[in-house]
Formats: structure tokens, C-alpha cells, sequence
């Protein structure tokens, strides 16, 4: 078993770094068929200024060498130097914005799968009764609405209407709304994946054993229901946890909170070639960081799942 | 008294598009320690009257009306509660699949402990013992072992040895059997069968044995109930039913049951059409549409159980046109007439 586990592990990690050297790849080279330059805005530089700038950040050699230089600084750990936020590295800015984004992202995270878990597990075992329907047609209303709406509709009415909460993400209590507007859209969709599965466990016979030996009903769905019917939550939750630790640009964007999402989106207004690719990186990395715990949680919850 | 008296039972399914009346009227006993089979093709209701008994039906199924009694103790109105400690402890059921009854995320040995922790003071430690000794009991190698797997890990009949195990680890006074040898292969059918009676011989609990096997019936049975559309058609002892079948249905069945001693070749007997739509159940005798010697009264008017031997019940009007029957149960030394 742990040999096994071993080679896993060893498996996943060369296809980590595999996936990852393609996404840099491409990343890089459409950053660079781009024709815009970062040093391109209103104020027209003279031809020099512009030569000495491309000449400091080492954009003056041929792409395939820049291609290799930038290889090799990764390795070392090193991204390299924000054109946009000038005086910054790109590390800097990421852990910067990433220590909002994952601050708001893991609580709206941890909120919408725990409610939508047990959201979606009362619809279920009310089904076809008032409670699941009104729990069916909230979710239905919230997956469909975009993010935009749904921040911009809470930012009226609770900061401005009621005023309850601030609007900007800086001030106490700010980040409140920012998470409500990012955990709304993955709860109402973990409820419904919930939902759907758990009715499906419901039906089985292992179900109708636990009734049988004189289980509580409670347990019969808490233990023997509910670990049965997490695996297409977990596949769910992996992918949507990496997109909302590395931040939303639109919830971000609204709230002004300082995080990755809005260094990304300003980034590309500022066509910052290394945010963007060490942004880019960033994402791509988190996304099969988890997909990786997913896959772990997997065999936590059902032994049948062979990790290979 | 006997143990379990059933009477009257009806269970129906209430659809969109209409009540499906799966047990119609159904009643019968069970002595204490005693086999009893009951027979029937699919959809006879053998499943939900188990259930019933249980009360594991799940919605939009429910006992409209009936009794059960359990040690002269009313189980149709108990709460749930009250039900839920007599199910898996004084009466146990085993199902039909067992690579799909054991739930797939938990041990063998979690599961045997749930069922004996719920119904015993035993500890944690004390279960396991008791798990592992009802585990060795059905016949399973290195049971130390064995509570350590998943379902998975087991075959089919091994699953099964594990059901057997669980149902049995609270000592029942009743083992409903499902249809336990259905999804097993013949030479693991045998053993499990033999597993059941020799357990049964050891612990002296009562066996409802489910099954459309006739031979299980003939070889393990002290009692017998021919169900047909939810209802019973006949019911007693084994002997009595195979030696002297008093309803057209149960003749049919044995007629259709394959004769090996012969060497000529035989054609099987089929019993022709197919049985009644249980949401439509027209008046008369339900098995009169599929019937050859049906009559008229049969199509009008649903014939009820009489008396046709000392331990002998059939619903069959031809009994009563052929005098053949009685109101009340006959006096001992009665003969039971050749048919």
C-alpha cells in the first residue's frame, strides 16, 4: 500500500510539472504574439526610453531565449519583475492579493459546501414536500444569476439600502459581503449536486439494510447515507476551491478588495506580461493542488477508489 | 399463540397514477421455530409483505390496514421508535443481493458492531468479539481478518455469510429470508441454504423463507403459503400443498416445475398470460383471467380461504363446488381427498 502510494504520488507530481511547463508554455508564447507591449500607453516614450526599458526587463532578446531565461529563473524561484507595479516582484504582488483571495475564497468556500451539503441533503429527504421545493427553486434562481448581479444586488441592498455593511472590502466587516456574493453561486450548486446524489443513496439496499438492523433514521443518513453520497460534491469541490482561493475578478472588482482576482484583471489592462504568467502559473498550480486533494478525499470516503 | 399472526394485511403503493394494492388482504401464522416458505412469482408481493412486517417500506408505500402481531404484541401503529427495536434484534431480515445490501463505504466489522451495539450493552470491544464470532459461525475463514474488509473485497457469497452473520448477531426469534439464494450461483446456493437451516437447528429461531423456488420450499420447509396477486391462494403444511395442492394456481406451478427422474423428454407446462395489473384488480378470483377451469363466480366474485385438510387453507371456488371444503378446521384423522 505505501509503495503504491509512493508511486502515486511520484506519478502525479511528473504530471504536474508536465502540466505546468505546458501551461507556462502557452502562456508565454500568446502572451508574446500579442502586439500590444507593456510599455505602450497615452503618453507616447520616445524610441530610446522604450529600447532601454525592453533592454532592463530582457525583452530586447529573441522569444525562444527569453523563453529559456524565464525556464530558468522560475527554477530558482524567481518570476520576475512586475511591469506594471513597477519596483514589485511578481511573487510579492501574488502572495499580496493571494492573502486576501484566499482569506474571502476559503471561507466562501468552506460556507458553500457545508450549506450546500446539508441544503441539498434536506431537499432530498424532503422531497416533492414544500421545503425541497422552495430549496430547488432559490438554487435554480442562484446558479443562473451571474456573479455581477448577484454582488451588485447585495451591495444595494445591504450596503447602501440598509446599510448594514460596508461596500469597500478594506473597511471592518467588508470582507462579509465579498464572501456572501463568492459562496452564494458554489452553494446553490453543491446543494443541487447533493441533492441528486443523496437521492440516488437513498434508493440503494445498503440503505434499506441499515433500516433493517434498527439504525436511527438520523444515522441511517448522517453515516450511512451522506459518506456515500460526497463523491460528486468532493469532484466539484476541488476545481471550484482553486478558482475561489485564486480570487473572482468580477466579486473583487466591485467590493475593491485587493486581491488576485483584481491584480489579474488590472494586470492585463496593463499588459503586464510577468503577472500575468506568474498569475496564470499561480491558478494553474492551485487547480491541480486540489484537484490532487480531491482525488485524495476520493479514497478517504470510499475504499473501492484505486489512486493510480 | 403463535408467534407471528398476521391478518388481513394490506399494503399498497400510492402512485401518481394510482393506489397499487401490492399485499390485498393477506394473513397467516408462524410458530415458534418453525420454517415457513411462501412462494409466488414476481410481483406476488412476498418482498412487501417482509417489509410490512419490518415496516421498511419507503414512501410513497404504506399497511393501509391489518395486523401484525409479534408475540401477541400489535406491531402495525407502533412508532417507530418503538419498531426500530424490534427490527435487526427480535426479528431479522436478509435480502435478496448481497453484493449490494452491505454498504460499500464501511468495514464488514463496522457494520456487524452497528448491529450488535444497537441492541446489546456490549462495548466497542465486546461487538467486535461478538462480530467476529458470528463471523466464524457462518463459515468465514479468518475472521480477525475479515472485519478489517470492505464489501468489496468479498465475493458474492461471502456477502451473503456476512448478511447472515449481521442478522443473526442479536439472536432473532425470526429470520426473514428474501429471496436469499436468487443472485447466487447454484453450488453457493446449496450452502448458504444448508448454512441457514443448520443455524436455524443451533438457535432455534423461526424462518419466513421467501423464494419462486418450489424445490427450496419442498426441501426446507415445515409450512408453506402459495401467494398469487398479492393475496394467499393456499397455505399449510408442505406435505399437505405438494401431496394434495387445492388451488389451480398452485397445481400450475407444479406442474411447471421441471421433472428430472425422467429420462424422456418432457415439455415444461407452462402457466399461460401474464399476472393481474395490481392497480386495476378486477372483482373475483385474481388468478381466474389465467385460470382453465375457471367459472362464472370465479370472474364475479373473490373467492376466500376454507378449510380443505386439518393444516390445509385454499381460496379456490372449485373446492367449494366439488363440496371439497370446510367452514371450520376439520376434526383430527380427517383424510384429505384425492384430487
Amino acid at each position: 500500500m505505501n509503495s503504491k502510494f509512493l508511486a502515486y504520488l511520484v506519478k502525479r507530481l511528473l504530471m504536474a510539472l508536465l502540466t505546468i511547463f505546458l501551461v507556462i508554455a502557452i502562456t508565454f508564447f500568446v502572451m508574446h504574439a500579442i502586439p500590444a507591449s507593456p510599455f505602450s500607453s497615452e503618453k507616447a516614450k520616445s524610441d530610446a526610453v522604450i529600447a532601454a526599458l525592453e533592454a532592463k526587463y530582457g525583452f530586447d532578446k529573441p522569444v525562444p531565449v527569453q523563453f529559456l531565461n524565464y525556464l530558468k529563473n522560475i527554477l530558482r524561484g524567481d518570476f520576475g519583475l512586475s511591469t506594471g507595479w513597477v519596483g514589485n516582484t511578481v511573487i510579492e504582488l501574488i502572495m499580496g492579493g493571494f492573502s486576501y483571495s484566499a482569506r474571502i475564497g476559503f471561507t466562501a468556500g468552506l460556507i458553500a459546501i457545508i450549506l450546500g451539503i446539508i441544503l441539498g441533503s434536506v431537499a432530498a429527504l424532503q422531497r416533492g414536500r414544500a421545503l425541497d421545493k422552495i430549496i430547488q427553486v432559490l438554487t435554480t434562481a442562484l446558479v443562473s444569476m451571474p456573479s455581477f448581479v448577484m454582488a451588485t444586488i447585495l451591495l444595494l441592498i445591504f450596503a447602501l439600502q440598509l446599510g448594514w455593511l460596508p461596500s469597500l472590502g478594506n473597511q471592518p466587516g467588508g470582507l462579509v459581503l465579498p464572501i456572501i456574493s463568492l459562496s452564494l453561486y458554489p452553494m446553490a450548486y453543491v446543494t443541487r449536486l447533493q441533492r441528486s446524489s443523496m437521492l440516488d443513496v437513498l434508493g440503494q439496499d445498503y440503505i434499506r439494510t441499515a433500516r433493517a438492523k434498527g439504525v436511527r433514521s438520523a444515522l441511517v443518513i448522517f453515516k450511512h447515507a451522506l459518506k456515500n453520497s460526497l463523491t460528486p460534491v468532493i469532484t466539484y469541490a476541488g476545481p471550484m476551491m482553486a478558482y475561489i482561493l485564486t480570487g473572482s475578478m468580477v466579486v473583487e472588482n466591485i467590493f475593491s478588495v485587493p486581491g488576485l482576482g483584481r491584480l489579474f484583471t488590472n494586470s492585463m489592462l496593463r499588459t503586464d506580461y510577468m503577472m500575468i504568467m506568474g498569475v496564470t502559473i499561480f491558478l494553474a498550480t492551485m487547480i491541480i493542488l486540489m484537484n490532487f486533494l480531491s482525488d485524495i478525499l476520493y479514497k478517504v470516503v470510499d475504499p473501492r477508489i484505486e489512486l493510480s | 399463540m403463535s408467534m407471528l399472526e398476521v391478518k388481513d394485511l394490506h399494503t399498497s403503493f400510492f402512485t401518481p397514477s394510482g393506489e397499487v394494492k401490492a399485499v390485498n388482504g393477506l394473513s397467516f401464522s408462524l410458530e415458534k421455530g418453525k420454517v415457513l416458505g411462501i412462494v409466488g412469482e414476481s410481483g406476488s408481493g412476498k418482498s412487501v409483505t417482509a417489509y410490512s412486517i419490518l415496516q421498511i417500506l419507503t414512501s410513497p408505500g404504506r399497511i393501509v390496514s391489518g395486523s401484525i402481531k409479534f408475540n401477541g404484541e400489535e406491531l402495525v401503529g407502533k412508532s417507530e421508535e418503538e419498531i426500530r427495536r424490534i427490527r435487526g434484534n427480535k426479528i431479522s431480515i436478509i435480502f435478496q443481493d448481497p453484493m449490494t445490501s452491505l454498504n460499500p463505504t464501511f468495514t464488514i466489522g463496522n457494520q456487524l458492531r452497528e448491529a450488535i451495539m444497537l441492541h446489546t450493552d456490549r462495548d466497542r470491544r465486546q461487538a467486535n468479539e461478538r462480530a467476529v464470532e458470528m463471523l466464524r459461525l457462518v463459515g468465514i475463514s479468518e475472521p480477525e481478518k475479515r472485519i478489517h474488509q470492505y464489501a468489496y473485497e468479498l465475493s458474492g457469497g461471502m456477502r451473503q455469510r456476512v448478511m447472515i452473520a449481521m442478522a443473526l448477531a442479536c439472536e432473532p426469534d425470526i429470520l426473514i429470508a428474501d429471496e436469499p439464494t436468487t443472485a447466487l450461483d447454484v453450488t453457493i446456493q446449496a450452502q448458504i441454504l444448508e448454512l441457514m437451516l443448520q443455524l436455524q437447528k443451533e438457535l432455534g429461531m423461526a424462518i419466513i423463507m421467501i423464494t419462486h423456488d418450489m424445490g427450496v420450499i419442498a426441501s426446507i420447509c415445515d409450512e408453506m403459503i402459495v401467494m398469487y396477486a398479492g393475496g394467499v391462494c393456499e397455505r399449510g403444511t408442505t406435505d399437505a400443498i405438494f401431496y394434495h395442492p387445492m388451488h389451480e394456481y398452485t397445481r400450475g406451478l407444479m406442474r411447471s416445475i421441471p421433472d428430472m427422474s425422467d429420462d424422456e423428454k418432457v415439455r415444461l407446462i407452462p402457466i399461460t398470460g401474464t399476472p393481474i395489473d395490481l392497480l386495476h384488480i378486477p372483482p373475483g378470483c385474481p388468478f381466474a383471467p389465467r385460470c382453465d377451469r375457471a367459472m362464472k363466480i370465479c370472474l364475479r366474485e373473490k373467492p376466500r380461504e376454507y378449510w380443505v385438510g386439518r393444516n390445509h387453507l385454499s381460496a379456490c371456488w372449485m373446492n367449494v363446488k366439488n363440496n371439497a371444503c370446510f367452514e371450520t378446521r376439520p376434526e383430527e384423522g380427517y383424510e384429505e381427498a384425492e384430487e
